[in-house]
């Protein structure tokens, strides 16, 4: 087979500088199962979520009449309003809001301070560091749960951050905080793979204009290391979004959990009726869902960010 | 869940935000993020004002497991009927069921409300020795006249003093469609015999016998019919002994309890470990089974009236004369204050309203799946199934709570549970089963 | 690329020979570096290494979570976990044999989809959009979806094959020598799309000069794959074993969902789970979980240990 170098304009993320196309003079057999074969492949994938899609537009007397396995008589959005107005989704989903977004800055924040001191100054301390927080971000969370949840009740907070109760247990701060704390890890180690590329010119340029380490910082390293703050952006906020277990076991305030561990409410409700249950579960999924449509690129940089050879 | 990537650097391919939008984007973003906690003190607290254990009784905080729609609107009128009798505001906060009695332990010891919903027996003694529940002796002076003894004797701790006021219970009990058994010609079964020849018949009727569904968190189902089992064939008091740890479970008459359980198994509705209790009992109101050994609750279920007039129930059969079916196990449901609630004055005067019939009024007028156990209470309400309900409570002789009230809740949940889901899978496994249970048994009661 | 430091002269910790820059830090940047690495520190430690410490210490102690009436047992919940735990031996196994399909069917899986998808097709987008979807769903939802397939009643596989009658019954989440393959296709669906991606990436950074040599050599796909691509992702194919590993002892929130919000359901005990019921609960055994919590700590560190070793190594070689 002869093979071609051509320069094939990029259509994906992480891109070498050279691809090979094999010559499409035919189509090959071989090609044809290999596609049919990724469209199987890609339909099966599918299948689990189009029957969450096609339970939810179902009505519950529609379904319990003819059995989930049947040709819809009539699709419906009712389940989804349904599930909106009666199980008090807004404030679930404002809750995940509360928590995804100052966890998902604060971690970058911090993790990009992180990073820079290893990056970009040669301490002895820098591995012990670096080590400390990708072991920290490794680690199940059941090991720490319980001196976690006791700690928590023991540290005090202001009463305008957590009205009511007075310590970090069942709050939001507290939530946002163990989040902060488990996530650095992962995006300590991206940045400062990323910051490491940054040649020593520039900001050797700034020391001898006199600029200061936060200047430095401010200034010129962070600018270059927009496409990883992107990148970490995104898959931090789908991960935070996400996250279950943190949310179950450090709130003990119904209205106060976020949307994913609140859907146990949903289902304790509404036990029978798969098609709320199912409508529920998806509302759930959307926003991460547009957020990786639109960002796909990003987030899956963010995935991906130092795992090819340089 | 994030995972490291090692490894080297990669050369671009991002598309590159301009730095303006950027720096505009994390300055939004920070301001929201300052924001954000300011925000949640709006919208989370209601009860920011005069909620101070002072003299003023303000807003009462009550925490509640009702969280199936029934139990809520039900709990929602209570709490608006003290507000009109009192004029002091209830702030209600509801747990999903499970959740609320997986975490309660964190719960009291945490942030815990005014007031919380839970249950009578064993299972409220423990806490209460533990110091976390506020002993009520000023609210029993008050409503005092309104309960049994035997009631008054289910509210007190281990050291005498009131921690609990109940607002109903309900039997457990075998329930059935009427129309199905005069279709069918069945007879209300009285001994053990006739249930196992109904059984059969059933069987042979193409009628699935039991409902039976222990799945998805509803582990506790299946004790329904272990706690039954035993106050028939051993009686009253070793059943109580036994679930306080001071019977051994390898006894004999354990063994005798699991096996005439094992005779039940092949009557048990198939896929039973994966089935909640609401989808059992779906079967019984599409008349697939013929019987379901459940609490009164299960009327929740039969929201179509028609369904509902036909539901009834008989007794858990005779299996031993000298105990008969003297024995009603009629759980408990009611209030304690909480040992860290923070507005006690106001937790003590919707202590007292609970108490009181117009508490149990409002409640029940919503929730016909219990009975008022508030000797004032207004019964003239009642539907058919409630009467009966009630005239059967006050017939026993002896009122057991439940197994997993009735007992060590982490002992009941970690051990017993677990351990009767697998003899289930496997009924000839009794003694194994047997000796597991009672060599765990010491981890749980320490005397 | 080479990694960029930056020389800096006669730092407090010391051990580093004196630059040819003259500039030393001052006092004001010292004082922002230190906050910088500080605070984040500083919050890393109490958060995640403190409490990993309090539950090493916890485990030798028998505390039932309520006050502080904390007493000293030595080594007695290590024993009753041991020989007196029943859930304990399967929920080991189980991670075991999570660990095991995960390695068997949802890694290759990937990683044979990532190289067909490195093909320059038509459609790839596509492809890749639909089969990493699950991967960006919580694994709640997840749970959820697959427990509408899974009910034993009206459940779509029950439905399809007609197993939802008495008599030919199939109860994927309650019986107990199935519900684990269920939750593991699950997550499989799950996982399968994350390898893909990792490795993508990796078969994309990869110099494609290798594979041709290979071609050029005669080599078929399949040797050109075994011999030269496989041994040239190695950085990868270690990312992708240690993500698998974590992942199967990190498994918790699809089969707490699936499993009915209570763990110690037989078929599907896991560590996780069992430390969750220990300490979660209505009469928690503080101690007792904290045991079982150690037990995974050792587990997951057997995998941690070597990775950060190896890792790192290359770093100080920089």
């Amino acid at each position: 087979m002869t093979t071609s170098q051509v320069a094939v304009p990029r259509t994906s993320w992480a891109e070498p500088e050279r691809v090979i196309v094999p010559r499409k003079h035919r189509v090959r057999p071989a090609r044809v199962i290999l596609h049919v074969f990724l469209m199987l492949t890609a339909i099966v994938w599918l299948v689990p979520l189009l029957w969450a899609v096609y339970t939810s537009l179902r009505s519950y007397a529609d379904t319990s009449t003819h059995g989930y396995l049947s040709i819809a008589h009539a699709l419906t959005f009712q389940n989804f309003s349904n599930a909106w107005s009666q199980s008090g989704l807004p404030l679930y989903f404002w809750n995940s809001l509360l928590i995804t977004v100052p966890a998902v800055l604060l971690t970058l924040v911090f993790s990009s301070f992180v990073a820079f001191f290893v990056a970009r100054f040669d301490f002895r301390i820098n591995l012990a560091l670096l080590m400390l927080f990708t072991a920290g971000n490794l680690l199940p969370p059941q090991v720490i749960i319980t001196p976690l949840y006791r700690l928590y009740l023991l540290i005090p907070l202001p009463d305008f951050m957590n009205p009511g109760a007075d310590v970090l247990y069942d709050s939001y701060w507290g939530v946002i905080a163990i989040h902060v704390a488990f996530q650095a890890g992962f995006c300590t180690f991206v940045f400062s793979n990323y910051m490491r590329t940054i040649p020593k010119e520039i900001t050797e340029a700034a020391l001898v204009d006199g600029a200061s380490v936060w200047r430095q910082f401010w200034q010129i390293v962070l600018p270059l290391c927009r496409p990883a703050f992107a990148a970490l952006a995104t898959l931090e906020s789908i991960w935070i979004y996400n996250d279950f277990f943190w949310a179950l076991v450090l709130f003990s305030t119904g209205s106060k959990r976020p949307i994913t561990s609140a859907l146990a409410n949903l289902q304790g409700q509404y036990f029978t009726n798969q098609n709320l249950i199912a409508a529920g579960a998806l509302m759930t999924a959307i926003p991460t869902l547009i957020v990786y449509l639109l960002l796909q690129r990003q987030f899956i940089s963010g995935l991906t960010l130092g795992a090819n050879k340089g | 869940m994030p995972h490291p990537i090692a490894g080297r650097n990669i050369s671009g391919g991002i598309p590159a935000l301009s730095r303006r939008t950027m720096l505009r984007g994390l300055m939004g973003a920070a301001g929201l993020a300052a924001a954000a906690p300011v925000l949640a003190a709006c919208s989370s607290s209601g009860g920011g004002s005069g909620s101070s254990g002072g003299t003023d009784t303000g807003t009462v905080t009550f925490g509640s497991n009702g969280s199936d729609a029934q139990p809520k609107s039900a709990y929602a009128a209570t709490m608006a009927a003290f507000t009109k009798a009192n004029s002091d505001k209830v702030k209600i906060n509801t747990v999903d069921h499970d959740t609320f009695q997986n975490t309660i332990s964190t719960y009291l010891q945490g942030t815990p409300d005014d007031v919380f919903t839970w249950f009578a027996g064993y299972r409220m003694q423990f806490f209460a020795a533990q110091g976390l529940a506020h002993p009520i002796d000023d609210v029993w002076a008050k409503i005092g006249a309104n309960f049994s003894d035997a009631t008054k004797a289910l509210s007190k701790g281990n050291d005498g003093h009131y921690y609990f006021v109940p607002i109903y219970n309900y039997p457990w009990g075998v329930f059935y469609r009427k129309s199905v058994f005069q279709a069918k010609n069945y007879e209300v079964p009285t001994t053990w015999d006739d249930f196992m020849t109904l059984a059969g018949k059933m069987k042979s009727d193409g009628l699935v016998p039991f409902s039976w569904g222990y799945g998805q968190g509803d582990s506790w189902t299946p004790l329904g019919t272990f706690d039954y089992l035993n106050m028939r064939i051993n009686g009253y008091q070793f059943h109580m002994d036994l679930m306080h740890g001071k019977q051994s479970w390898t006894d004999k008459k354990v063994t005798d309890v699991f096996t005439h359980y094992s005779q039940l198994v092949p009557y048990f509705q198939e896929g039973a470990a994966g089935r909640k209790w609401q989808d059992a009992a779906q079967a019984l109101i599409s008349k697939q089974t013929g019987m379901f050994t459940l609490g009164l609750f299960v009327a929740q279920q039969f929201t179509n009236p028609a369904d509902l007039d036909d539901l009834d129930f008989f007794a858990y059969p005779s299996i031993n004369p000298t105990y008969g079916q003297e024995s009603v196990e009629a759980p408990t449901d009611g209030f304690m204050i909480s040992h860290k609630a923070k507005n006690v004055a106001g937790a003590t005067k919707l202590m007292e309203f609970l108490g009181s019939a117009a508490a149990e009024d409002a409640y029940l007028a919503i929730d016909n799946a219990n009975v008022a156990i508030n000797s004032q209470a207004d019964t003239s309400k009642y539907n058919t199934l409630q009467k009966k309900a009630v005239d059967f409570i006050s017939k026993a002789k002896n009122l057991s709570q439940f197994g997993d009230r009735d007992s060590d809740p982490g002992f009941v949940s970690n051990v017993v549970e677990p351990a009767i889901a697998k003899w289930l899978d496997n009924p000839s496994s009794t003694t194994s089963t047997q000796s597991t249970i009672e060599s765990q048994k010491s981890q749980y009661f320490q005397s | 690329m080479t990694p960029t430091t930056l020389d800096v002269p006669a730092t407090r910790r010391g051990g580093r020979k004196p630059s040819r820059r003259v500039r030393r830090l001052s006092r004001r940047d010292k004082l922002v570096l230190a906050l910088m690495v500080g605070i984040p520190t500083l919050a890393h430690v109490v958060f995640v290494w403190v409490p990993t410490v309090a539950s090493l210490l916890l485990s030798f102690t028998s505390w039932n979570g309520i006050g502080v009436n904390i007493h000293w047992v030595g080594l007695k919940n290590y024993t009753s976990l041991f020989t007196n735990f029943p859930a304990f031996w399967p929920a080991l196994s189980h991670n075991f044999i999570w660990l095991g399909f995960f390695l068997v069917i949802p890694t290759p899986f990937g990683m044979f989809l990532a190289y067909q998808l490195n093909k320059q097709i038509r459609f790839t987008r596509f492809y890749q959009t639909a089969i990493f979807l699950p991967m960006v769903i919580s694994l709640a939802v997840v749970g959820f979806i697959w427990e509408i397939i899974y009910n034993p009643d009206t459940g779509l596989l029950n439905s399809l094959f007609g197993t939802n009658k008495p008599g030919s019954y199939i109860d994927w989440l309650g019986n107990p020598h199935l519900n684990l393959w269920a939750v593991l296709i699950a997550a499989s669906w799950r996982h399968a799309a994350y390898i893909m991606v990792l490795y993508l990436a990796g078969l994309k950074g990869m110099d494609p000069a290798l594979a041709e040599a290979a071609s050029i050599d005669g080599a078929n796909e399949w040797q050109t794959f075994i011999r030269v691509i496989f041994p040239a992702m190695k950085p990868i194919n270690i990312i992708i074993a240690v993500v698998t590993i974590i992942e199967s002892l990190r498994a918790f929130d699809l089969v707490y969902v699936m499993g009915g919000n209570n763990g110690a359901k037989p078929g599907l005990e896991l560590l996780s789970l069992l430390i969750t019921n220990s300490i979660v609960g209505e009469s928690p055994r503080i101690g007792f979980g904290s045991a079982i919590a150690v037990v995974l700590l050792v587990i997951s560190l057997v995998v941690i240990i070597p990775y950060l070793v190896q890792t790192f190594r290359k770093e100080r070689v920089r």
